[in-house]
């Protein structure tokens, strides 16, 4: 097919990756993105759902928060954030145009995966090793950091996995809006009938979304040692229900 | 929200929410819409169709269950946008091409939560099933999937939802459904149709779930008798 000749000859020209424009540093500009969007998240879900799921209240939001952002389609958000006076698509620093409305969205949409994971991590502690604990004389907060955290460690991090693939996969829809990312080299090769161009962009976004899932596996294992053994039977005790664990594609 | 002109959508005026708008794109919103549930209902078919083999091969050789776990996180892993151009060579920008692609992702969802739902079925059951004389064939539709049909709708809950999502990415290849309304709403800065067609997009998604969850209910009224006790 001429198609893949034209994806081969895009990918193999050096000029392709070079420069303003360029794969390499669009790719860079994703993974900022990625990144930042991840943290920002992380800051703000993270002690949120820790700390309920140390209270065990707001069960029913920290729940139905993946629900929620799974009916909210990334695409309309975006295109939301980007048509309103505010964020609009004015020029964010390093994160291009449109890179405000871009973080907000990916920020927002990395948010449920890391709260449920984390809420149901720390509420699936036994409860007899937390009434040991309280046996013990342990305070609240030295509950948390040494009994409760630990053991919820290993679901806090796959959540936080989740995110990331999501949130890559969601940097690549801003370019429907003409925002930053690699997806801008599949809609402009969209856009211009340069169909060889678009799946190139697409091959390049989908490995870099293969390598992140394994780095991300990888590093999962090395946070969290002696796990190998434990931690696929606390994954599919929680994939019993595939709400909380299912991420969204973007 | 009521406009002070006669249009609420006009080169001075760009207001979220217009009536006017409603009325005078009718045609357009309906089309759009009815696109939209079309390729939704077609992609979970399909991966419904798919996932279902597989789930039962994979349940009966081992080895094949890690390998069909691993595909499909690896699909899953793919965004949508590299999905979707990576189709094209095979089947054109087509609506094919979006509905192939969206029940892929679907499929994904739907084998895990078939595994899971199988796994969730006890074995003393199986197994007077089995001293009763129940068949491999008759044990499946009479036994396995009724008790497993909980698991295998929350995954067809989630799998549905998320497809409804799904579809306005196939505004890149111009079968988007509601997403070919947003994206045009986005180019021509209409605040009107973009949010129009976004509330549509949850609305949709919010009452396929609701159908399911009823379908469900008639499905398994056991379940229902147990919640109530």
């Amino acid at each position: 097919m001429i198609v893949f000749r034209d994806t081969w000859r895009y990918l193999t020209t050096w000029a392709n990756w070079t420069g303003d424009a360029g794969m390499l540093h669009l790719m860079q500009q994703q993974l900022l993105l990625t990144i930042t969007a991840l943290l920002m998240a992380s800051v703000v879900g993270l002690p949120l759902a820790l700390w309920l799921g140390h209270l065990g209240r707001g069960g029913f939001l920290a729940i139905n928060i993946t629900n929620i952002g799974r009916a909210i389609p990334t695409f309309a958000l975006l295109a939301l954030f980007v048509t309103a006076d505010f964020p609009g698509v004015r020029e964010f620093g390093p994160y291009g145009r449109a890179g405000l409305a871009t973080l907000l969205a990916l920020a927002l949409f990395a948010l449920p995966p890391i709260i449920t994971n984390s809420y149901v991590a720390v509420r699936e502690v036994p409860d007899d090793v937390k009434e040991a604990a309280v046996g013990m004389g342990m305070t609240g907060a030295q509950r948390f950091f040494r009994v409760e955290l630990p053991l919820a460690l290993p679901l806090i991090a796959s959540g936080v996995r989740l995110a990331l693939v999501q949130v890559w996969a969601t940097a690549t829809i801003a370019a429907l809006v003409a925002g930053p990312g690699l997806g801008r080299v599949i809609t402009d090769g969209f856009f211009r009938t340069n169909y060889g161009k678009g799946i190139a962009g697409a091959v390049v976004v989908g490995l870099v979304a293969l390598v992140l899932e394994l780095l991300a596996a990888t590093l999962q294992r090395l946070v969290t040692p002696g796990s190998n053994g434990s931690s696929p039977k606390r994954d599919s005790a929680l994939s019993a229900d595939p709400s909380t664990v299912a991420a969204d594609v973007g | 929200m009521s406009a002070d002109g006669p249009t609420c959508y006009s080169r001075l005026t760009n207001e979220w929410i217009c009536k006017q708008y409603l009325e005078d794109f009718r045609p357009e919103i309906q089309h759009a819409t009815i696109e939209h549930l079309e390729i939704t209902a077609l992609s979970v078919l399909l991966g419904l169709v798919i996932a279902f083999p597989l789930a039962l091969l994979a349940r009966r050789f081992v080895r094949l269950e890690s390998l069909v776990v691993g595909v499909a996180t690896g699909i899953y892993t793919i965004p949508s946008l590299a999905l979707l151009p990576l189709m094209v060579p095979f089947t054109g920008l087509s609506k094919t091409t979006v509905v192939i692609a969206l029940a892929l992702y679907a499929l994904t969802i739907l084998v895990r939560s078939m595994l899971e739902g199988f796994r969730a079925v006890p074995d003393e059951v199986v197994e007077s099933a089995r001293g009763l004389g129940y068949g491999t064939g008759r044990l499946l539709v009479r036994i396995e999937l009724p008790l497993a049909l909980p698991v295998i709708m929350a995954g067809l809950r989630v799998a549905t939802v998320s497809t409804v999502a799904l579809t306005t990415i196939g505004s890149l290849v111009a079968y988007g459904g509601l997403g070919n309304l947003i994206k045009e709403g986005v180019t021509t800065n209409f605040r009107a149709e973009l949010f129009t067609a976004s509330v549509l997009c949850v609305v949709l998604a919010v009452a396929l779930d609701v159908v399911i969850v009823l379908t469900q209910r008639l499905l398994t009224p056991w379940t229902r008798r147990g919640a109530t006790a």
